[in-house]
């Protein structure tokens, strides 16, 4: 039965977002509002696979999924106008990025932790910020824009079709989405959950952790960066603040908003959180208060996140 | 040759020696119970073997090589299995979940990102049997940490023994248990002994289930070895008579 009905919100929410584009306009949106969740659900989703499913906090996300912004910023830019081979690189950059600095920090555990990722996350925040004549330095990366990817025997114009960029980005994210969840079925992912719920117990049934909680921020930080590409792609501009700590902060608010020790949980969160600026910030510039509001909220009455309230309300 | 060869280990903490020149060998097939009063070093002990902390000064030799330094994970694979005085389960987890993550790292799976329909029932089948010998069968689709804390034992216990362990280190398996839990977990320990030849090293209180249990009892006293013998041999040595008294006084 549970089972069943988990099966009936895959498809429902699939179905949701195969028509986004078509069902959005009708209750006051508009197509690249619908990318923009859709790229932040991947960075929250990404990070909750290390979070939710490892029991490990990153504070410093920020960082590859800006490199996946300045990856393909630059490589349209100035090497070749390529929006497949733009996101190569980016999605490359953050993950040999995140392997090194994996290395470096596998060892220290919660808090500790999460400052290192934010310290080593700001570090890459000042060399975008302060490198003005690669990275145009706090006026951001501009003059480039995404370019029509061509498949061979046919060319889809992301570029002048917003609906054709956001099954661009829906397809990058059901691919990501995917593996993401057969891992966490498979024997690996099952180590993961393991060390989240007693990293000892882990340890004495012979589970190597560090080199597993390695491997799941690797494997987090792909995914990050992977949505850094779409998110530069979507806005043809990479902005120094997409890499500042307070953006990992984001994906953290993002990821307990929705749940997450749920799968779906950061989509949900993305979505509110979007939403919410979307809506807000054109009342005032304080949207941010009122987000931080509803998050002090959601965590105080609904600790699993909104998404984690409504699989305890359907519970037999 | 023995199975497990301790010899003269020590353990410091700052000034403290929590455990002092303790050597021990384990016979393959043995039942070697650890008892002691609180505070004797025998979890201390305990965690030398397993890795948990290592020693300040000795070796320690299993199947014939030496695994002094050796982190835990890798005494695991070579055969040594754990629980704890204070039990370590995946509590948000089902029992057979829990025993499934045990039974797949022992079959050397843990980084497989897929599991093939073949791999997958053989674990199943495993799962079962030893969710079946732990009398875990109606409940194991529960979440361990709603269980009774003698079925989470068992639980950790049949953990243990999923890694298909050589040597099995039980850490007070009957701790805060009442009569019948205490009973059943014996019946447990002493069926993976007599049935399935499992060598086993035990700390325990309770000296009903020591002198049921052991074929030697090694007894612990502020650090030291005080005595090391049968438990007939035990039962008449007059310093493990002192010391006990002296604790009950």
């Amino acid at each position: 039965m549970r089972a069943l009905n988990q099966r009936a919100a895959d498809i429902a929410v699939w179905l949701l977002l195969l028509g986004m584009p078509y069902w959005l306009d009708s209750v006051g949106g508009y197509t690249s509002l619908g990318s923009r969740i859709l790229v932040l659900a991947l960075a929250a989703t990404s990070l909750n696979f290390l979070l939710g499913f490892t029991g490990v906090l990153s504070f410093g996300h920020a960082a590859y999924f800006g490199l996946g912004v300045y990856g393909v910023g630059l490589t349209i830019k100035y090497l070749v106008p390529s929006t497949l081979a733009g996101m190569a690189v980016g999605v490359v950059a953050g993950t040999i990025a995140a392997a090194i600095i994996g290395a470096l920090i596998v060892r220290l555990r919660g808090i500790y932790f999460a400052m290192v990722t934010i310290a080593f996350g700001q570090v890459f925040y000042f060399i975008a910020y302060r490198w003005n004549s690669v990275t145009g330095g706090d006026d951001g990366l501009s003059g480039w824009q995404r370019q029509p990817i061509d498949l061979g025997f046919t060319t889809v114009d992301i570029l002048g079709n917003d609906k054709a960029f956001y099954y661009l980005v829906l397809v990058s994210f059901a691919v990501a989405v995917a593996i993401m969840a057969a891992l966490l079925r498979s024997p690996f992912g099952r180590t993961l959950l393991a060390i989240r719920e007693n990293e000892r117990r882990a340890r004495f049934l012979g589970i190597p952790v560090d080199s597993h909680i390695w491997l799941s921020w690797v494997i987090s930080c792909l995914f990050v960066s992977l949505a850094g590409t779409l998110y530069a792609l979507l806005n043809n501009f990479a902005d120094p603040h997409d890499l500042r700590w307070d953006q990992s902060g984001d994906f953290v608010i993002m990821a307990v908003l929705g749940g997450m020790r749920t799968f779906w949980g950061p989509l949900i969160g993305a979505a509110i959180f979007v939403v919410l600026q979307d809506y807000i910030s054109s009342e005032t510039a304080n949207w941010m208060s009122f987000i931080g509001l509803f998050f002090v909220l959601v965590v105080l009455f609904f600790p699993r996140g909104v998404l984690g309230l409504i699989q305890r309300r359907s519970a037999p | 040759m023995s199975l497990l060869e301790v010899a003269n280990v020590s353990r410091h903490f700052g000034s403290l020696i929590a455990v002092r020149n303790v050597s021990m060998s384990v016979e393959a097939g043995e039942l070697r119970a650890v008892i002691g009063p609180n505070g004797a070093g025998k979890t201390t002990f305990f965690n030398l073997i397993s890795g948990f902390l290592t020693p300040t000064s000795g070796r320690i030799r299993f199947d014939n090589q030496d695994i002094t330094h050796l982190l835990p994970a890798r005494r695991v694979w070579r055969g040594v299995a754990r629980t704890f005085q204070v039990t370590e389960v995946f509590p948000e987890l089902s029992v057979r979940e829990n025993l499934r993550i045990a039974a797949e790292t022992a079959a050397g799976y843990r980084l497989r990102p897929w599991i093939s329909r073949v791999a997958d029932a053989e674990i199943s089948a495993r799962v079962t049997d030893l969710s079946d010998m732990g009398g875990l069968s109606d409940k194991e689709n529960r979440p361990v940490g709603e269980l009774s804390h003698g079925d989470q034992r068992a639980t950790e216990i049949m953990m243990a023994l999923a890694l298909r362990p050589r040597l099995l280190l039980l850490d007070e398996p009957t701790a805060g248990m009442g009569d019948q839990e205490t009973f059943d977990i014996t019946q447990l320990i002493r069926q993976l002994h007599r049935d399935h030849k499992l060598s086993i090293v035990l700390i325990e209180h309770d000296m009903r289930v020591v002198f049921h249990l052991a074929d030697r009892i090694m007894v612990l006293a502020e650090g030291a070895m005080l005595a090391e013998g049968t438990p007939d041999e035990i039962a008449a040595n007059e310093a493990v008579q002192a010391a006990y008294l002296g604790e009950a006084a």
